[in-house]
């Protein structure tokens, strides 16, 4: 026996899958077509002849998922092996001597295309799939040119929708399990399987329940024929004719990297690029799709000026005079103190830093915060000792700690999954309410809303060897007993219905634990990490430097700085209410969508005496304003962004703006000049050059070398120099069923220079937080978790016409059954719910997953729903709920929330 | 001099044809649980060795060393389970059938042992979904086996533990491929698994497992009983012992017989079978179920063994045996067999997935008079696809051996009658072109 007992599931791998083989090299000689080779021993035959020159055919291996050997196309020839051996299951020992193109091979590779293609439809010039089809271009390089096959062909209707946005051609379809596997073993989410047998062997979904995976999309661009198709890109273009770039999604703060196609000036697709350390070829359905809020009607193309009662359209000189104007006269009258700027997590690393500077360097204003009430203290996030995507794979342990990851950063999510199932790295949960990672959990450990506190001192006990008589406990201590590495912990903001202490102050237990503790944020919005990464955030400088530490430094560079750290979201909020913030620039958000606290948000836009909106679309937080300046956004401006690790990747332009657009940075630059500041900033270029040269922690991330830096940088470059990838982008449309690859292509090939090392010392978080007050709970109220869902009413959702048709409208109470069986009524009646902040009336909805006590609203939601619930002042937010009709109270009469 | 019978594992089921499968009966009049209370008296590794010893051949199909399989086990490595294949489901194959009815007790005695001896604590016997009478017995027969202490904790105070479950199969012939059997154990599709990893190494629930057929361990308490040399020194050369052959077809006595190894094809057939039935001609006869290769009339008196079978590019398979007299037609034939593996095929490998279902398609044309002359070149040239070379012991393109029976029979019809079909095929085009038929 040469195969040892380890599970499939278990099988050791770095990256890469192996089967364990017995042999004592750790590489081992094999010689294919006559040409020697070295290998790590155990690596599956047909990637190391990939690796080293030799394409082997293939339709069901596809290298991120395991072997399953089903099409029979990649057979070879072993020396020694009796008959032909298929290379994707076959591991590579010392001395084998393979070959790819004898006789016998050629022969089976023929019989094989031959049997594909004898129920395959040749509807190739309807196909989407025509011009970049595997089965196409590998019967044209291996097949045997005719069929012999005169029969009539196998039918079925076609074709079918298995979800909203997934369409399936079972006549195309070659039965490689691409999608079953996929769609299993990846994604989670066992929705599709075989049925039938023989030749009628078909892809099925269950009855009742369609393929409403959050990743479906993953399966159309891996199927290896026309037999998926996406509902948004069926018939739109012929591969043919698609120019793409790579750039990376903006729908979350993962970075996937993709290529984004378009023709006729159109995106009409984004396909996953097989990043090693990023997203590993997947993106989720909301990132694969939300292109298409790009084209929206609601889309505003020129800038708009208030006049009498309404925005009428302007021209730009017209529109930056008005703004410029609006921020000199507050700054005049009331000073720099009055002008506050919310959002900038939306654009590029070069619009954050632009108007970090024009914000700090130029009016002279730290009230500047890009996160809005909803994220973590920049403090913190900034500060705290970093982990990158691929330390997961090693960790030691990995802890949640933070939102549900599905639902927010959905790879992110997928990577984890991967770590725990098929890298065996014990995963704990720390959570109030079941994720969509709690069941690949090792161990869950479940708390009242705000309140980790206890479990996560109860963990760190036992890590620390203290006993435990908790089981779950327990079994986390079992699991990473003589494991190393680090634990990382996945820190995000679990509530928007609690303060953020709670979670600070479980993560400071963490930190403080004696274990080498690192963190990977878990803040969801694209580019919240390079906002607050160039300065976005009140108290601190572009770089990771405080206002004080760097003070000297940027003074020097933009000429002045605020004196003292200002207002954060919240704060603003406030003081535009009170009157102290007179002139509100909302910079790429919504403060009515985006904020918790609704009333609050409401109420400082009305009394804000100017708004200045830099945003793409005229709702809700437009209506406020006196100047409306639309940026061109994703897809239509170069620049870059930094992921949730840290790493800065490139962004890519592909269509060109309709209308008169302006980047965001260069507004900023436009208001500088107006403000009687030149930036001297003509190209995303030499703003990215002066990020490099100006923000300590940007040091050697200069736009030469993000333009070379194939996997993009992580910060600081000196702590992460090693893992930089030379290599040409890929570009073109092409080759999408297979992972686009992002190994070095060597283009240029030299390493980085030595690092250079940033000019002031990085933030560090010192780790110090108070235990938020116990908020006592009683048997009459629900503690509230809300939290976002990933289709929401957020405009990347509401504007993209395909994922609209999945968004939920209208937010619902979820609550256990046993919560909702207690107050009498059935799901979907509506229930009055009454917070602190005021009452709504919802309709409730049993959940399991909602333990006792604690309630679920989705905060992504337009109408009545959590964003009436919640204050912004309060540590955590009690619900008291009663039936409509009020005969049937859960409790006393409301006595208001915590 | 009369060709008898050598009954070993079927002598107790003739013996009492109205209550064999009885706990009762089994006990009284069979000593059933003996061997497994003298098993269990003995070293596990010397109960592997005993079985070695005898040279048993696994009777499912296969004929692998049953010993040898089970000390492939990898050492250390627990749990371990055993899976017994009663999914007997080979076309004209009725042995375990008669067994699960019939002597359910001897079953599980031979698997007790077996998991003793590989110190197994879970056994799952996989039956056939068919088989409605026997999993109701078998399941009685376990339930009373419980009641009575010879399954379940500390079995006969010996301290060994067995839990043994039935579970029936939902009726698909790929579950009786060992790992399509152990997918659908799992809950799986049914779907055979890419080899290595064996069994023996990563099998059940990706623990080391032993997938032994009914009638293997059915022998397994005689053995033990009378001694491994005993059992050796029946049978010929490398195949020992006794099987039961389900004769079936144009037979005048169809039937199971069980017979010493290397009692020749007539023996069983003329002798004990009674011939062909109404003193028809032979025309050829399946000697190892419907996935085996042909054997024609001048094969009769070649003996029942599993090395000769080998050497006469055929195999004894799972002992069944079609009988067809000179009435038939072998293209209809062969066209039966192809749509039942065109229907059976589970999907997985190409080349059997759109193969089995193509050969369908061009049999069927071919047995109704619509065949093109060079039909059958056809069929060998794109079924070499599925097993180069065409060659018994057959090589396959696919993971598990229905790629090469969806071709056997093809490959038996040029072997014995390929001049003959060529001629007809010819013919067949002649008559249609002067009627202006167009082929199909």
């Amino acid at each position: 026996m040469s195969m040892n007992a380890v599970p499939m599931s278990q099988w050791p791998s770095d990256h890469r899958y192996t089967i364990p083989v017995a042999g004592d090299q750790d590489v081992v000689s094999v010689t294919i077509d006559d040409k020697v080779v070295q290998a790590p021993r155990g690596e599956l035959l047909i990637k190391v002849a990939q690796e080293h020159g030799t394409y082997i055919p293939r339709f069901c291996y596809h290298e991120r998922m395991k072997p399953v050997g089903m099409c029979r196309m990649c057979l070879v020839e072993v020396e020694g092996m009796r008959g032909l051996q298929i290379s994707c299951a076959t591991p590579v020992t010392e001395g084998m001597v393979v070959r790819t193109q004898s006789p016998g091979v050629k022969e089976a590779q023929d019989g094989v295309l031959e049997f594909l293609l004898i129920n395959h439809p040749l509807d190739c010039p309807v196909c989407d799939r025509g011009g970049e089809c595997p089965l196409q271009d590998q019967t044209l390089a291996f097949g045997p040119g005719e069929s012999r096959y005169v029969e009539e062909k196998r039918h079925f209707e076609k074709p079918i929708p298995i979800s909203e946005l997934v369409l399936l051609d079972r006549e195309r379809c070659i039965q490689c399990g691409r999608c079953t596997r996929f769609a299993t073993e990846v994604a989670g989410d066992p929705l599709i399987d075989f049925g039938g047998r023989g030749e009628s062997t078909e892809v099925i979904t269950y009855p009742g329940e369609p393929f409403s995976s959050y990743f479906s999309g993953n399966v159309v661009q891996i199927c290896p024929v026309g037999a998926l198709t996406a509902r948004p890109y069926r018939f739109k273009a012929r591969p043919w004719d698609l120019a793409a770039i790579e750039t990376s999604c903006q729908s979350c703060a993962v970075g996937c990297r993709g290529t984004l196609g378009s023709t006729s000036n159109r995106i009409v697709r984004l396909l996953g690029v097989d990043s090693e350390p990023i997203n590993q070829g997947w993106l989720c359905d909301k990132g694969r799709y939300g292109y298409e809020w790009v084209h929206s009607d609601a889309r505003v193309h020129a800038p708009m000026v208030k006049k009498g009662t309404g925005l009428v359209e302007s021209s730009w000189p017209e529109a930056l005079e008005a703004a410029a104007g609006a921020i000199r006269r507050v700054h005049d009258e009331h000073g720099a103190g009055a002008i506050a700027v919310l959002g900038g997590a939306r654009g590029t690393n070069e619009d954050a830093y632009a108007w970090a500077r024009l914000a700090k360097g130029v009016i002279g204003t730290d009230h500047v915060d890009a996160q809005l009430g909803d994220g973590l203290p920049a403090d913190v996030i900034l500060g705290m000792p970093r982990a990158t995507i691929a330390d997961l794979d090693r960790a030691k342990a990995i802890v949640l700690l933070g939102a549900d990851l599905k639902e927010e950063l959905p790879v992110l999510a997928l990577r984890i999954r991967r770590a725990a199932l098929d890298l065996g790295v014990p995963l704990i949960e720390v959570g109030a309410r079941d994720t969509g990672l709690t069941r690949d959990a090792t161990s869950v450990l479940r708390h009242l809303p705000g309140a980790s506190a206890e479990v996560v001192t109860t963990l760190v006990g036992a890590l620390g060897g203290r006993k435990t008589r908790t089981k779950a406990v327990e079994r986390i201590v079992e699991a990473i007993t003589d494991r190393d590495g680090p634990i990382v912990v996945v820190l995000g903001r679990p509530s928007v219905a609690e303060s953020s202490d709670a979670t600070v102050h479980a993560a400071s237990l963490l930190a403080a634990s004696g274990h080498d503790v690192r963190f990977l944020s878990a803040l969801r919005r694209g580019n919240v990490h390079g906002a607050l990464d160039l300065g976005l955030t009140p108290g601190f400088l572009p770089g990771r430097v405080t206002l004080d530490a760097g003070r000297t430094h940027f003074a020097t560079e933009w000429g002045s700085v605020p004196g003292a750290p200002g207002l954060d979201a919240a704060g603003i909020m406030r003081g535009a209410v009170d009157g102290t913030i007179k002139l509100l620039v909302l910079l790429g958000c919504d403060p009515l969508g985006d904020f918790p606290d609704r009333a609050l948000a409401r109420e400082a836009l009305a009394k804000a005496e100017r708004v200045v909106c830099v945003g793409a679309f005229a709702d809700d937080g437009a209506a406020h304003a006196d100047v409306l300046l639309p940026p061109t956004v994703w897809g239509e401006q170069r620049g870059t962004m930094s992921n949730l690790e840290g790493r800065v990747v490139r962004l890519g332009r592909k269509v060109t703006p309709e209308g008169t657009t302006m980047e965001p940075w260069r507004i900023a630059a436009e208001l500088a000049a107006r403000l009687g500041t030149e930036f001297d900033l003509e190209t995303v270029d030499e703003v990215q050059d002066e990020i490099a040269r100006v923000a300590p922690a940007f040091a050697g991330v200069d736009a030469a070398l993000v333009r070379r830096a194939r996997d993009g940088a992580v910060l600081p470059l000196a702590d992460h120099v090693d893992e930089l990838t030379f290599g040409a982008g890929s570009a073109g449309a092409g080759v999408s069923w297979e992972p686009i690859p992002s190994s070095p292509e060597e283009a240029g090939g030299a390493p980085a220079p030595g690092a250079p090392v940033p000019a002031l010392a990085l933030h560090v978080w010192s780790g110090d937080a108070v235990a938020p007050p116990a908020s006592p709970t009683d048997a009459y109220s629900l503690r509230l978790v809300a939290a976002r869902t990933l289709y929401g009413s957020d405009r990347v959702v509401a504007a993209s016409p395909s994922l609209a048709r999945l968004a939920e409208d209208g937010a619902r109470l979820r609550v256990h059954p046993r919560d909702r069986d207690a107050l009498g009524v059935a799901d979907g009646t509506r229930v009055r719910v009454t917070a602190g902040r005021g009452t709504v009336e919802l309709a409730i909805e049993g959940d399991p997953s909602t333990p006792q006590g604690t309630a679920f609203v989705a905060s992504n939601r337009t109408g009545p729903g959590a964003g009436d619930l919640v204050d912004a002042d309060a540590a955590v937010t009690d619900l008291r709920v009663e039936t409509v009709s009020g005969s049937g109270s859960a409790g006393g009469a409301p006595d208001g929330g915590a | 001099m009369a060709v008898e019978e050598t009954r070993i594992v079927t002598k107790f089921l003739r013996s009492r044809e109205d209550d064999s499968w009885t706990f009762d009966a089994a006990r009284k009049h069979n000593k059933a649980y003996s061997a497994l209370e003298k098993a269990l008296g003995m070293e596990p590794a010397k109960i592997v060795e005993e079985v070695q010893t005898s040279g048993l051949r696994g009777r499912g199909g296969a004929g692998f060393g049953a010993g040898q399989k089970w000390s492939f086990l990898p050492k250390d490595v627990f749990p371990r389970y055993l899976a017994v294949n009663a999914d007997e489901g080979e076309p004209s194959t009725f042995k375990d059938h008669m067994l699960l009815e019939r002597d359910p007790h001897q079953i599980i005695e031979g698997a007790a042992i077996t998991a003793f001896a590989i110190q197994a604590h879970h056994a799952f016997i996989y039956i056939r979904g068919e088989f409605g009478l026997g999993a109701e017995r078998l399941q009685q027969a376990v339930d009373d086996a419980y009641a009575n202490g010879f399954l379940g904790e500390d079995i006969l105070g010996s301290g060994f533990d067995l839990e043994l479950i039935v579970h029936r199969g939902a009726g698909c012939y790929i579950a009786g491929d060992e790992t399509g059997l152990l997918s659908s154990l799992e809950g799986e599709r049914a779907m055979p698994r890419i080899k290595p990893p064996f069994p023996a190494a990563q099998g059940l629930y990706a623990a080391p497992t032993v997938v032994n057929n009914v009638e293997t361990l059915s022998t397994v308490p005689h053995i033990i009983r009378r001694g491994g040399k005993w059992y050796a020194g029946l049978g010929v050369n490398k195949s020992t012992g006794t099987r039961i052959f389900s004769v079936s077809g144009m037979v005048e006595r169809p039937g199971n017989y069980e017979v010493e190894l290397g009692m020749s094809f007539r023996d069983l057939i003329e002798g004990l079978a009674g011939g062909v039935r109404d003193g028809k001609a032979l025309k050829f006869f399946i000697p190892g179920g419907a996935s085996a290769p042909w054997l024609m009339p001048e094969h009769l008196d070649e003996p029942l063994d599993m090395d000769r079978a080998s050497e006469l590019k055929t195999m004894l398979g799972s002992g069944a045996i079609m009988v067809f007299d000179e009435t038939v037609d072998p293209l209809l034939i062969s066209w039966r067999l192809a749509k039942f593996y065109a229907h059976e095929s589970c999907g997985k490998c190409t080349p059997c997935r759109e193969g089995s279902g193509w050969i369908d398609k061009v049999l069927h044309r071919m047995a109704h008079g619509l065949g093109r002359p060079d039909d059958l070149d056809l069929l060998l040239d794109f079924g070499s696809n599925i097993v180069p070379g065409l060659n018994a012991p057959f090589a396959q393109t696919t993971i598990c051996a229905l790629g090469p029976s969806t071709m056997s029979h093809v490959v038996s019809l040029d072997r014995y009658f390929g001049a003959e079909i060529r001629d007809r095929l010819a013919a067949d085009h002649a008559t249609r072109a002067s009627l202006a038929v167009t082929a199909v």
